[in-house]
């Protein structure tokens, strides 16, 4: 206990104190049991990975953690202090960004228009004050080459830009306007194997950079190289929340995949004489080797 | 990372002066002004003559003044098919007001201006609060103004026409500032040129350099997206539909104290000009890009090809055919253009 008190007096950041915790977090629409006790931490240079299949709850999950909704029972503790988020903007003055799948972007204006889109630094006074322009430029820039991405040309449209690269905007744009910790809302679900990697390799850096991050996916195979710890939902309910110690990638895709409903299907379809009989045999054979 | 910001200048150079200046949505209408005025000028004395040149750019100066807040109306996301009917409501609402009602001319004005803004403001209102395209809202406007200029014209006058403001107190003074002329070269130059390119610095300065341009692009481009990061979309809707509002008052003062009369018809039909202008311009139908030195541009080729066309003795009535072709091909050139230069450099 002593122990405890000691690090709560220091910096909470380089402390042991997570920069969030949820603690048994419940939310009921209704008769509906959205998300049931859950419970994770994120820390600052860490990536909490929030894994489940469609209806599993996570974008419930996602609107408490911004602010959107407020939930019924279990705490959120910011650095350690209870806190309640009201509105967005709450969440927002607490540090807590988050990177939904749209992007707020407008693909026909340059990229320094979009990263400064309705917080437009100015300068000037009365009639005369106008958009500066010129730091717009230089601060879009820099931001973005902290994310390791260098933009050739930031008066080009966002539209021109990869989908990893509007990710990247999306990210650095949070960072510059105070976010600590940073919510992604399945950043790579609509890219391809190559453009994924590239917002893995953001995801890695802003967590280098000492951002907390919360990475929501449904493939463990993007979660797992980034993730430092798991959380699994299925139907509202927690399957686990593990560090990555605890866990190996088989294991997670197991129990992503719910690996028992898998082996019953594969050995339904066996039982069929044709075509459908060869892929149960191959599922039957992918199982066994998820263990 | 030295790598990669070795090599970031190189691919800035690489993006190239050539794309860089297609990239800009005048360019189309840049081009498109020199080659017409190179034609005109080649084939007829009078058009390149100073006389000539204050014709046309009387002309254009006209269309222009109410191209440019057009534009940024279409950039914004919006149409406004009252545009044209309004300069005709601003311009009779002062002539009545003053020599019917025995209002003084600036307090007339004064309110006329008022009335516009109100006009304006319904205008923006409607369409932001109903979600109907502004199509149809400001169709509904157009048909109701037109409706009510003819109206109470005949009501007041007994005639389809407002007239005699050069009677009243004051007008002198109005005209110095909105139709006088200014002698250059043995020409007689209206004011009104010098407006217009004042008004077209000012509506790009506001466009590309303030906050406020920057929320029409986003407004046009995507609104949901731009009300999601704090855009007030809709202020900046119907802040736009009061610029276009005050442009008409501006213009219809302008006819009105320029020649001391006006119909009750004037102005209708024009508002397809300031779109086609805008159009080539280099303004997207869809919202979101464009530019205000475009629509100017786009006035100017009017302007030139309208008095051209009469400087070379040809029959009038091929000026629309001229319309109608500069407005698909420039159509063609924006989507072109705009392909080539946003092409993806991945």
């Amino acid at each position: 206990m002593t122990d405890l008190e000691v690090k709560e007096v220091t910096d909470p950041q380089k402390a042991d104190v997570p920069m969030l915790e949820i603690r048994d977090v419940t939310k009921t629409f209704g008769s509906v049991i959205s998300l049931f006790e859950i419970s994770t931490t994120v820390r600052a240079g860490q990536v909490t990975c929030v894994l489940g299949d469609n209806g599993a709850g996570k974008s419930t999950f996602i609107k408490i953690l911004s602010g959107v909704h407020q939930p019924d029972g279990g705490q959120l503790l910011v650095d350690g202090k209870p806190t309640r988020f009201g509105t967005p903007r709450d969440a927002l003055d607490a540090g807590i960004a988050t990177v939904f799948q749209d992007l707020a972007m407008v693909p026909l204006m340059a990229i320094w228009r979009n990263f400064f889109l309705g917080s437009e630094p100015t300068k000037g006074w009365g009639p005369f004050k106008r958009f500066d322009s010129a730091s717009a430029k230089k601060i879009t820039r820099k931001e973005m080459a902290d994310m390791g991405i260098d933009i050739r040309d930031p008066d080009q449209p966002v539209g021109t830009l990869s989908g990893g690269e509007r990710q990247s905007v999306a990210i650095a744009r949070a960072v510059h306007f105070g976010a600590r910790l940073l919510i992604l809302d399945e950043p790579t679900s609509a890219l391809g194997v190559k453009q994924a990697g590239v917002v893995l390799k953001y995801i890695v850096q802003a967590r280098d950079r000492g951002l907390g991050v919360i990475f929501i996916t449904h493939n463990p195979h993007h979660a797992y190289p980034v993730g430092d710890r798991f959380l699994l939902l299925k139907r509202g309910r927690s399957l686990g929340d593990f560090a990555k110690s605890e866990i190996s990638l088989q294991e997670l895709t197991r129990l992503m995949a719910g690996g028992a409903e898998l082996e019953a299907l594969a050995h339904e379809l066996e039982r069929d004489p044709g075509e459908l009989g060869e892929v149960g045999r191959e599922l039957a054979q992918d199982t066994e080797s998820l263990g | 990372m030295t790598a990669a910001t070795a090599t970031v200048d190189e691919r800035v150079a690489h993006v190239g002066i050539l794309r860089r200046i297609l990239l800009k949505p005048e360019f189309g209408a840049l081009i498109g002004a020199i080659v017409i005025f190179v034609f005109f000028a080649s084939q007829s004395d009078v058009f390149r003559s100073w006389t000539g040149a204050a014709n046309w750019l009387d002309v254009s100066a006209t269309l222009g003044l109410m191209a440019v807040p057009v534009a940024l109306l279409m950039i914004g996301g919006h149409f406004d098919l009252s545009a044209g009917v309004q300069v005709g409501t601003a311009g009779l609402a002062t002539g009545i007001m003053t020599t019917y009602w025995g209002l003084q001319l600036y307090a007339s004005w004064a309110v006329s201006l008022a009335l516009m803004l109100t006009i304006g403001f319904i205008n923006g209102f409607l369409v932001t609060r109903t979600g109907l395209p502004s199509f149809i809202i400001t169709l509904g406007m157009f048909l109701g103004l037109q409706g009510l200029n003819l109206g109470v014209t005949k009501q007041v006058t007994n005639t389809v026409q407002v007239g005699n403001l050069d009677l009243v107190p004051g007008y002198h003074a109005l005209n110095n500032i909105l139709g006088s002329t200014v002698t250059i070269g043995g020409a007689d130059f209206p004011v009104a040129i010098i407006w217009w390119v004042g008004f077209t610095i000012v509506a790009s300065w506001l466009l590309l350099k303030t906050r406020f341009g920057n929320w029409i692009f986003a407004t046009g481009g995507e609104p949901n997206a731009s009300k999601n990061v704090g855009v007030r979309t809709d202020r900046t809707t119907i802040a736009l539909f009061m610029m276009t509002s005050f442009m008409a008052w501006f213009v219809g003062s302008t006819q009105i104290v320029r020649f001391a009369t006006i119909q009750a018809q004037s102005g209708i039909g024009q508002e397809l000009y300031y779109i086609v202008a805008a159009v080539i311009g280099g303004c997207l139908l869809t919202g979101g890009y464009g530019s205000a030195i475009g629509a100017s541009l786009g006035a100017l080729i009017f302007g030139m090809t309208e008095v051209g066309i009469v400087n070379l003795n040809w029959n009038s009535d091929w000026f629309k055919l001229f319309v109608g072709v500069m407005l698909l091909l420039a159509v063609l050139a924006n989507q072109f253009v705009r392909r080539f230069a946003e092409q993806s450099r991945r």
